[in-house]
């Protein structure tokens, strides 16, 4: 008995001119945590959704194939049937929240379902303390955060204890705290009520220690399934865009791959190639917020001589009227041609200082000053498309720098564009016409430009915002990102900085906001990239040979 | 403007005696014929707002009514020919021909004017106060989707205002001059049928398709619930009696006439108590 079957499944979106999945032909076992993994438009996205049974019932389109679910083909039974042994959590929490309290959200699904009273109030009980939001039952949907609602979505989906979850990129609009607590909720769920899970994910490394198998997809047909070890070695031969920080540094000191920080810790361990302890980088990560000021005025005194700062804020408060004050006496600067991350937990203030920087707000206390234009991207670049075509959206040099020139994309309408291409595109109409001198921005600020972006396309932006020249602030939760492109990074908690120091000082001086590479040295030597701790290993292996 | 849960007698109540309450409080004010039964209508909706923790809602809601119900005294000022006290010649207007503005239509379109704030105060009292949710349960045995095409109106409502500040932030974020109205109109509708499609989206898979009728929730009544029907019981007792009792006493035409009837103000006060009483309890409250 499978929990789910699919056999030679083919589905092609009504419109398209090639099929989403082709061919797939997969069995999952109950209670398995079956990984999703591949990149942007590979087909898991599109996976799930057959799963879930909105393709072909909700979508349209052409299905060929057969996939029973739960004893269920999904051929005879839509999503509304398929619902009462399927729960499902799609990306953006805000569209699936459907009712005003998170009781009633709980219960919404087991009461579509027709069970009695007393059987609805038992199952929003269980969700909500499986999920630790019994707390949040009698708030309003509408006043909670982005972790908190995503956290309510996942127990609607899990209340009535389906047989099968399937969810996609749950994590992508939570900080690393919060993704990391879903991951584990749900290898907790998994474990305790035997639930199938199937999880679509691009960043691997966050729920490869937690899953059982990884089904690979490329162009909409699998490529791989194995169980994740196997996946990662895979990977290294024939997908290295799929292979995580931490098999990369594996592979570096020629060892074998494994899945999460805890087993690649024990694979350097075991080789005695784990580096001792931090090296000064923890002094800083644990730096009071008097020091972290301090290490302001230093740099502000140090560059008084230099050049004018691209972009200050000088003791910026943000005090909402009868609410919290969400920026508290922030002071930073950023130098012209500096690229620096702001990272944080959901609410920490990021958002709020780039709107700051952008004068999309005035600060109720302090000073914002900017040696020209300020660029903002917001967090979805589908707001700044308003145009009819490509073409019409933004002027020709800046969608060249962005890689979107041509005749084949000026015609394109924005809307059919793929995530990565409205991202550049969104990108290309805030820098203006950088050819102008006088239009070009001093500064560029982007707010969590890589939601929902796979490995590839967050590389490409990574060169594109190194190759820009302006002062650039981005505000991410992806510390892999971070540590891609920025050479400064900035950690935000409670509306104030608490740490500010180089990219390598901040990212691997911590566990949450840090690199794999950087959690598995555990801060060891400021690696923060695979080749970075590949090298510090061998380094430290040769002077540990020269002195024996 | 969206209903959140307070720690007061309206919000403890079950959402049909917070519906009766209101749709009472709704009824006297289209009863009331009285001005000083009007006034007092509107005085207990106030008052019950305040006691229900949305005073401030309720009071900006008001003062955006102001206009409206200037406007109402205003038109019925000027279109109504009734009334034998001239205060303002007009002469001959364009439209309306010849137009004397008399004290008795005045005062007929500021109780008209009173009586659409009124009743704007008492759905937007219902609308703070009474949980959408426990509505959509109280109906969904009579027309499930309707019912939930009502609740999920009212919850994409925030969600819009939302969506149009993001769209309005990115706009003011593009250099150079600013897309057209029509180009803007047009991604907000398309931005729109994208929301919606995720959120049809999201009820397919939670069910909603294949949605059965649920066995009734027997839940006990609570002292609130008892109150608050019977409190509404009450309001349209007294509006009934108002009606045919204080209602004879007064006349806009063709001259004005209160009659002093202490009756109105007995009337008047007893219907402001029946409404604001079940607020004197605050025994269990939370949830």
């Amino acid at each position: 008995m499978t929990a789910v079957t699919l056999r030679g499944v083919s589905y092609t979106y009504p419109g398209a001119a090639a099929p989403a999945l082709r061919d797939v032909t997969i069995e999952v076992a109950p209670g398995e945590l079956v990984l999703l993994a591949g990149g942007s438009g590979s087909g898991k996205s599109t996976l799930l959704r057959v799963i879930s049974g909105l393709a072909p019932h909700f979508h349209g389109g052409t299905f060929a194939g057969r996939a029973v679910v739960a004893g269920m083909d999904t051929r005879d039974h839509g999503p509304g049937e398929l619902a009462h042994a399927v729960g499902t959590l799609f990306q953006d929490p805000e569209t699936q929240v459907v009712t005003s309290t998170v009781r009633a959200e709980l219960a919404f699904g087991l009461e579509n379902r027709g069970r009695h009273p007393a059987q609805v109030a038992r199952g929003v009980e269980e969700a909500a303390l499986a999920l630790a939001i019994d707390q949040l039952l009698e708030r309003s949907t509408a006043e909670l955060s982005g972790g908190e609602l995503q956290r309510v979505a996942l127990g609607a989906a899990l209340a009535g204890r389906p047989e099968v979850v399937v969810l996609d990129e749950p994590t992508s609009q939570l900080d690393p705290v919060a993704g990391d607590e879903l991951i584990g909720l749900l290898r907790r769920v998994n474990e305790d009520s035997d639930a199938t899970i199937i999880l679509a994910e691009h960043r691997l490394e966050r729920c490869l220690g937690a899953a059982d198998r990884v089904v690979a997809l490329a162009g909409g047909a699998i490529v791989c399934d194995a169980s994740p070890e196997e996946f990662l070695a895979w990977a290294g031969r024939q997908a290295p865009n799929l292979q995580t920080p931490g098999a990369k540094l594996l592979a570096g000191v020629g060892l074998p791959p494994a899945a999460g920080v805890k087993r690649a810790r024990a694979a350097l361990r075991r080789a005695d190639l784990l580096p001792a302890g931090p090296d000064g980088a923890e002094q800083e990560w644990s730096a009071p917020r008097g020091a972290a000021r301090s290490s302001w005025r230093a740099r502000r005194r140090a560059g008084a001589g230099a050049s004018a700062p691209a972009l200050a804020f000088e003791r910026v408060w943000h005090e909402l009227r009868s609410g919290p004050a969400i920026l508290r006496d922030v002071s930073l600067t950023v130098a012209p041609g500096e690229r620096v991350a702001l990272m944080g937990r959901n609410g920490a203030g990021k958002s709020t200082l780039l709107r700051h920087a952008a004068r999309l707000l005035a600060p109720t206390r302090g000073r914002v000053t900017a040696a020209g234009r300020v660029a903002l991207l917001l967090q979805n670049p589908t707001d700044y498309l308003v145009h009819e075509t490509v073409a019409a959206e933004a002027p020709a040099p800046a969608l060249d720098l962005v890689g979107l020139g041509g005749a084949a994309f000026a015609v394109r309408h924005p809307r059919d564009l793929s995530g990565g291409e409205k991202q550049r595109l969104a990108l290309a109409i805030v820098l203006g016409d950088h050819g102008d001198a006088a239009t070009r921005p001093a500064v560029v600020c982007l707010d969590e430009p890589t939601r929902g972006m796979d490995r590839d396309h967050k590389q490409e932006l990574a060169d594109l915002l190194c190759r820009l020249g302006a002062a650039v602030v981005v505000a991410t939760h992806d510390p892999e990102f971070a540590a891609a492109f920025a050479q400064r990074v900035v950690l935000l908690a409670d509306g104030a900085p608490i740490a500010d120091g180089s990219a390598a000082e901040v990212l691997a001086g911590g566990s949450y906001f840090a690199t794999e590479t950087a959690r598995i040295l555990g801060g060891a030597g400021g690696a923060l990239t695979p080749g970075d701790g590949a090298a510090l290993i061998a380094q430290r292996a040769a002077a540990r040979e020269a002195i024996a | 403007m969206i209903y959140r849960r307070r720690a007061s007698p309206l919000h403890a109540a079950r959402a049909a005696a917070g519906c009766a309450w209101c749709l009472a409080l709704a009824i006297a004010t289209l009863m009331a014929s009285n001005p000083i039964i009007l006034v007092a209508v509107t005085l207990a909706v106030l008052g019950g707002g305040v006691a229900a923790g949305v005073g401030r809602e309720l009071c900006r809601a008001a003062l955006w009514g102001l206009p409206v119900a200037l406007v109402i005294t205003v038109i019925n000022a000027l279109v109504t020919r009734d009334g034998l006290t001239v205060i303002v010649r007009l002469g001959d207007l364009p439209i309306l021909g010849h137009t004397d503005v008399t004290l008795e239509a005045t005062v007929y379109g500021a109780m008209l004017g009173l009586r659409a704030m009124a009743l704007i105060l008492c759905g937007l009292l219902y609308t703070l106060a009474v949980d959408p949710d426990e509505v959509l349960r109280l109906f969904r045995r009579v027309s499930f989707r309707s019912a939930l095409s009502a609740s999920l109106a009212t919850r994409m409502v925030p969600i819009l205002i939302r969506d149009g500040r993001r769209l309005a932030e990115a706009q003011r974020c593009r250099p150079g001059p600013p897309p057209s109205r029509l180009a803007l109109m047009r991604a907000a509708c398309t931005g729109v049928l994208d929301r919606a499609l995720d959120v049809a989206a999201a009820l397919e898979v939670r069910g909603y398709g294949a949605a059965r009728r649920s066995p009734a929730r027997r839940a006990p009544y609570s002292r609130h619930d008892i109150a608050f029907l019977a409190s509404a019981a009450a309001i349209v007792a007294v509006s009934v009696v108002a009606r045919v009792d204080a209602g004879a006493a007064f006349a806009a035409y063709p001259g004005l006439r209160l009659a002093a009837a202490p009756d109105a103000a007995v009337l008047a006060v007893l219907l402001a108590a029946a409404a604001l009483l079940p607020f004197a309890d605050r025994r269990g409250l939370a949830r």
